[in-house]
């Protein structure tokens, strides 16, 4: 297997979403990704990282072939998806896996696990029934919802939420794909379990060596569970470094913010009052010119922040900002 | 009477009727809330922190099957009050109350302005215009500006909304306000902001809050003590220090090793096992089942067990002379 290119590699990608009014009047465009440009590696682990609407969905949906992208390109191995054809996308999509936000509202209600797990199988044209029982059983095995026996006739209200989103990621293993997108896998599940299915998570991907792309709003969460980490923000990636390169030392003046904002358990916390700088995200309907950080940002300088596009610097060995600050 | 706590809650219950039995939701809580403290309560989904916030103001569903114990207000017992008296009364005025995902059940066709001063003209009969001048007077103290009095809540961001619930369950001056799960669905940056403010309205107006949720980083940023539930009960109460430092109960030690945190190398670990059904509890100890440090004792419910001051534990270990 070749190592030398990557899994998977976002080239300047745009995904907007044209608003109407009425149905059919123009006002213009939703830019959920605007000027995204990354590479996965093989068996790599990365977290993006941001606050809702920095567009980090979008950008796992696009990812997944689920959103047309509207310029830009996602290439994987070597061939980009535009240009794939129904076929040849309905083979990438078995190739992704996908875990859903909200495993209470992923899996059907009125089908049994089985046929929960058994429908992508069918749909990727796996004819024997001896064989998706066999496939079944395994992904099941592999998220620790043995025996499969009792778990195969349960519908998704018999069980837990820790037990669902086991469910949900055994349903995105099943086809054995090569990336697994995660979308806030644990947000919705109480703290005790959250960390059981991260760590699941994390043996898997060192089992399968498959590609992790883990989206997140928490921070905190990532040092453990992932190698790298994406910073965005209003539909870009400010910041880009291995995870604790990232943490001990971040150079963005937003992930400075985030860092300061959130709080490890701690007594002394209730005592003092955090920097938080002020206004909210900007609407990605008119996003700020120059850089979107630029009205919230406590190191703006006018005349530069305010009307240049900041590129991306290399403050730091591997570390990628996009902040004039580093020039 | 001063010396009296804000609130004393005695061997509270309330039970609900369900096709699956009785739930004991709130099985047996009894706690006390200070004058300016806030008291955080903890505990994972299902533990029912959030039917403890509506028995403390009898906002109750219409399956309840039990609801008794003891809740006194300022030394007085307010159980016997006729409901007519206790919304005259207590609710609003005395607590304040902010319900979880509050800051999407606001009317959206009536501007928020009214709708936060609506309490006032409720519970207290005041004219419009004199609500009106009070809610700008609030709108300030949450930091949300004057011009928002007239929009609508579609108008308005996620972090606007709650504080405008924040306005609205503070209007009134109530002594305490009892928030459930007040910034969980906000960004990390917005609720930074609104811990910030509440810290502040407790310093400068002395107001008792009550915070429920399951968050145990933000709870430590507002917490002189914490209060932590489990299946119903009170599995520990200890002021910040000790708990967030030297958790004693079991599951508090569990739960304190589940966050994972941004500054620390060792990885965070789960609690096996899950909570027990509130319909048909365990007779003995309720964490027994998944409690690593459990001996034949925890097949008897244990007591809440004053352990020092300003910490009291329900667990058999420490009957026996400390943490085993």
């Amino acid at each position: 297997m070749s190592t030398q290119q990557p899994l998977l590699s976002v080239e300047d990608l745009h995904t907007w979403f044209e608003l109407r009014h009425w149905g059919f009047l123009r006002v213009g465009s939703v830019r959920a990704v605007d000027g995204v440009t990354f590479a996965l590696d093989h068996g790599e682990s990365v977290a993006f990282v941001g606050e809702s609407g920095c567009g980090k969905s979008s950008l796992a949906r696009t990812l997944l072939g689920l959103h047309r992208p509207t310029s830009g390109r996602v290439v994987c191995e070597g061939r980009s998806l535009g240009d794939l054809g129904r076929a040849e996308l309905k083979a990438y999509r078995g190739r992704v896996g996908y875990v859903q936000q909200d495993p209470y509202g992923a899996l059907p209600p009125f089908m049994d696990i089985g046929r929960i797990l058994a429908e992508p199988l069918k749909v990727h044209g796996v004819r024997d029934r001896a064989e998706r029982e066999r496939r079944i059983e395994a992904a099941l095995a592999e998220v620790r919802l043995t025996p499969a026996k009792t778990y195969t006739s349960k519908f998704p209200h018999m069980l837990s939420g820790g037990q669902l989103q086991r469910v949900v990621i055994a349903r995105a293993l099943v086809l054995e794909p090569s990336l697994l997108v995660a979308d806030e896998p644990v947000s919705m599940l109480d703290a005790s379990v959250r960390v059981e299915i991260l760590e699941l998570l994390r043996r898997i991907r060192a089992q399968r060596n498959l590609t992790l792309a883990f989206i997140t709003h928490d921070l905190s969460t990532v040092r453990h569970f992932a190698d790298r980490i994406f910073v965005m923000y209003a539909g870009r990636i400010v910041e880009q470094a291995p995870v604790d390169e990232l943490l001990e030392h971040p150079q963005h003046p937003y992930t400075q913010a985030l860092l300061t904002a959130l709080a490890d358990p701690d007594p002394d916390n209730a005592q003092r009052e955090r920097p938080v700088p002020g206004g909210e995200a900007p609407s990605l309907l008119h996003p700020p010119t120059g850089c979107r950080f630029h009205p919230r940002c406590p190191h703006a300088m006018a005349g530069t922040c305010d009307v240049e596009d900041p590129p991306r610097f290399e403050p730091r060995p591997g570390h990628h900002s996009a902040c004039w600050l580093h020039r | 009477m001063a010396d009296d706590p804000l609130l004393s809650v005695d061997g509270l219950r309330l039970h609900y009727r369900a096709r699956s039995g009785i739930v004991h939701a709130v099985d047996g809580v009894s706690f006390d809330v200070r004058r300016n403290e806030a008291l955080v309560i903890l505990g994972e989904s299902g533990c029912g922190k959030s039917s403890l916030a509506k028995a403390l103001l009898r906002v109750l569903p219409r399956n309840v099957q039990t609801f008794d114990g003891s809740i006194r207000v300022d030394g007085e017992e307010t159980m016997g009050y006729a409901e007519e008296r206790f919304r005259q009364e207590i609710r609003w005025q005395r607590i304040g109350l902010v319900m979880q995902a509050a800051m999407n059940a606001l009317n959206p066709v009536v501007r928020v302005g009214e709708q936060v001063a609506e309490p006032l003209r409720v519970h207290l009969g005041w004219s419009r215009q004199r609500a009106q001048a009070r809610a700008r007077e609030v709108f300030d103290l949450v930091g949300v500006s004057q011009d928002f009095l007239e929009r609508y809540p579609f108008e308005l961001s996620g972090g606007m909304r709650q504080r405008v619930v924040l306005a609205m369950a503070l209007i009134a001056e109530p002594d305490l306000v009892i928030m459930d799960e007040p910034t969980s669905a906000l960004d990390v940056l917005t609720q930074a902001s609104i811990m910030n403010r509440l810290k502040r309205i407790k310093r400068e107006l002395g107001t008792s809050f009550i915070l429920i949720t399951h968050d145990v980083a933000t709870s430590s940023e507002i917490a002189d003590r914490v209060a932590l539930m489990y299946a119903g009960q009170m599995v520990e109460i200890s002021n910040a220090e000790h708990f967030f430092h030297d958790p004693a109960h079991p599951y508090a030690q569990a739960l304190m090793a589940s966050v994972p945190r941004l500054h620390q190398a060792e990885r965070p670990e789960h609690i096996p096992g899950e909570p027990p059904s509130l319909a048909d509890p365990p007779a003995g100890c309720r964490f027994a089942e998944r409690c690593p440090k459990r001996f034949g004792r925890c097949a008897e419910a244990p007591d809440m067990l004053t352990v020092e001051h300003d910490r009291s534990v329900r667990c058999w270990l420490f009957r026996y002379g400390g943490n085993l």
